[in-house]
């Protein structure tokens, strides 16, 4: 009856349990060291992590009533709270953080913020056309990425897609394919199809394709597939099937993501023009250049007046389809 | 058993069969508000690309693609790798100047910890205030469209603002993360707070509770999963926003990315990108699998 275990209550083993505090601990010190060299302070912060990893290797052995004896592993939360101060450390001496700085001169905050806050409104007739660009690349690029996006997420989902080849390829073409940040994108898209819109349209159509894509066929394969091997049984090829049993479940979330694209695209476009993808960031940057932020305070309120509707629609509609 | 087999619509009393019938004839027939609906959409679409005029290729479009499809393919090995003059990799391996990949990656990553973490600190105070079970209504009202205007300003923006204090370094954009990830955060720690579940804080006062166990071991529990969780997923995010923050100045990876995608050296191109996508691979992969294991607890 005397018989070890060494699983934990929640079944974890011990020795991954170990292994992952010792790796913890080592990688702690290392970032203590390799941030502040050898000093008292990085030496003192080292001890103290090989002192909490010292600690998640204490196991305690406890007798049940039916005689079995099982080790509950010490907790690991103090190894994991040291890694996390040797990490902060780190990365503060890597991008030279420095608080006193923000004291010193914290009023230079508000010179900019200041004007931002009064809006030149003599300046509104010339940011209506860029505005009115940025809502349309927006609008056309979540359009024709979300189109894009269903049939893909189809064939990304593994309860409609039998080969897990296809499934994986896909998936991780995705992947990387979210990874690029629509700035680089709409770089890219400018140098190759030229200035303007178009470049802007490319690099959403790309972002929107990137998310929905991936939302959809995580949503995809949460849905009830009885209705359709049903349908299948009854003799109906895949595409039958799916378009009766499997369209109706899934339009509703597939509407409202892409409703949740649009609200986020309206804010992506409007940055785009600072690669020169069209729209109101060219004239951010322009009045960044021209050194005039009471224009630009015109073209941010322009903008949040526009988001705000947007927003308020889309989540209107949003409630309305779930 | 027999009787039972046919237990549909012929069970129904007859009533019961009429109106199922009626009901199914007079059901509300939305045709035209679909129709509308329809029109309405190819109106904004048709609207929207009369401002996207295709003009073809850009002069040199062709080479360029070709440049960035070549520089993916053969990356700028020195770029991650140290090396002597003849291209033999030597020790210490791994490039860490300050113009390498890793140091520059290092330093993005460091600043999306940094930002995410200042920016989640900063926005617990400003969520329970921006919250209408908190406090009273037009306090909660205020807060939120001060939430709204701190999301509305792009980063890049809030950037150029902090450059005035800062100076153009990598603490720059630690401080401008900070600020522009109050927005969401605040945004996903209110529905969090909205969800605590008040009934467990009764049944604490029943048992003698006071107002610091109340709050640690009925609120707590609750909410800070959830909060963890949603830092992590800003983590994500901002990770991918530090690689752009680097355009106007901010530190980070896309200083050099863009610079040399300006002067067309293809081969560093392809070496930094790479390097990114491998870096927000990883991170994703972490933070899905960390975000996982909380919401199972």
């Amino acid at each position: 009856m005397n018989k070890k275990t060494h699983l934990d209550a929640s079944g974890r083993s011990v020795g991954k349990g170990i292994a992952s505090a010792v790796i913890m601990t080592i990688l702690g010190v290392a970032c203590a060291l390799a941030s502040m060299g050898v000093t008292v302070l990085s030496i003192g912060i080292s001890v103290l992590t090989v002192c909490a990893g010292l600690l998640a290797l204490r196991t305690r052995k406890m007798k049940l009533t039916n005689g079995k004896e099982i080790i509950q592993p010490a907790s690991r939360s103090f190894v994991i709270a040291m890694l996390l101060v040797d990490i902060i450390l780190a990365s503060a001496r890597l991008t030279g953080f420095d608080f006193g700085l923000i004291l010193r001169r914290g009023h230079q905050f508000f010179v900019i913020l200041q004007q931002i806050f009064q809006p030149d409104f003599q300046y509104f007739p010339k940011v209506v056309e860029p505005l009115l660009d940025t809502i349309k690349m927006s609008i056309l690029g979540s359009v024709i990425g979300a189109t894009l996006a269903l049939p893909i997420s189809v064939i990304a989902s593994t309860n409609i897609n039998p080969s897990k080849p296809i499934v994986w390829t896909q998936r991780v073409l995705l992947m990387i394919i979210r990874t690029l940040p629509t700035l680089v994108i709409a770089k890219f898209a400018a140098l190759i199809f030229g200035l303007g819109t178009f470049a802007g349209t490319v690099a959403i159509i790309v972002f929107t394709f990137g998310v929905v894509s991936k939302m959809m066929y995580e949503s995809i394969e949460t849905i009830d597939m009885g209705a359709f091997e049903a349908m299948e049984s009854f003799g109906s090829t895949k595409f039958q099937s799916f378009w009766s049993a499997c369209m109706p479940q899934i339009l509703p979330t597939y509407l409202s993501y892409c409703l949740y694209a649009l609200e986020m695209n309206i804010r992506a476009a409007a940055i785009l023009g600072y690669v020169g993808a069209g729209g109101l960031g060219l004239l951010m940057d322009e009045r960044i250049g021209w050194r005039d932020y009471k224009g630009l305070g015109m073209v941010l309120l322009a903008l949040f007046v526009v988001v705000l509707i947007i927003e308020n629609t889309s989540q209107y509609l949003r409630k309305k389809l779930s | 058993m027999q009787n039972n087999k046919n237990v549909g619509q012929d069970a129904l009393p007859r009533d019961a069969r009429y109106d199922i019938v009626t009901t199914y004839l007079t059901r509300p027939r939305l045709w035209w508000m679909y129709t509308l609906i329809v029109l309405i959409v190819a109106a904004l679409i048709s609207w929207s690309g009369s401002a996207v005029n295709y003009k073809g290729m850009a002069s040199k479009g062709v080479e360029i693609a070709k440049g960035i499809g070549s520089g993916l393919i053969h990356p700028d090995a020195s770029l991650l790798l140290t090396m002597d003059e003849n291209g033999k990799v030597i020790a210490p391996y791994i490039n860490i100047t300050p113009e390498g990949v890793p140091y520059q990656l290092l330093q993005t990553v460091a600043i999306a910890i940094l930002g995410t973490l200042i920016g989640g600190i900063l926005a617990v105070p400003f969520s329970f205030l921006a919250c209408d079970k908190v406090v009273p209504k037009w306090v909660a009202a205020i807060f939120n469209v001060f939430i709204l205007l701190i999301r509305t300003i792009p980063s890049l923006v809030w950037a150029l603002v902090w450059i005035r204090v800062t100076g153009p370094n990598a603490f720059c954009g630690v401080v401008t993360q900070s600020v522009c990830s109050i927005g969401m955060i605040c945004k996903m720690y209110i529905t969090a707070i909205e969800d605590v579940d008040t009934r467990i804080l009764e049944s604490l006062d029943a048992s003698g509770c006071n107002g610091f166990q109340k709050i640690r071991y009925g609120i707590l529990p609750q909410i800070i999963p959830n909060f963890i969780s949603t830092v992590i997923y800003r983590f994500d995010i901002n990770v991918k926003d530090a690689t752009t923050l680097g355009i106007v100045g901010a530190g980070g990876i896309g200083a050099a990315l863009i610079q040399c995608i300006t002067s067309s050296r293809w081969s560093m191109v392809g070496a930094y990108l790479l390097g990114m996508i491998l870096l927000m691979i990883v991170i994703e992969l972490f933070s899905t699998k960390v975000r996982s294991r909380l919401a199972r607890g």
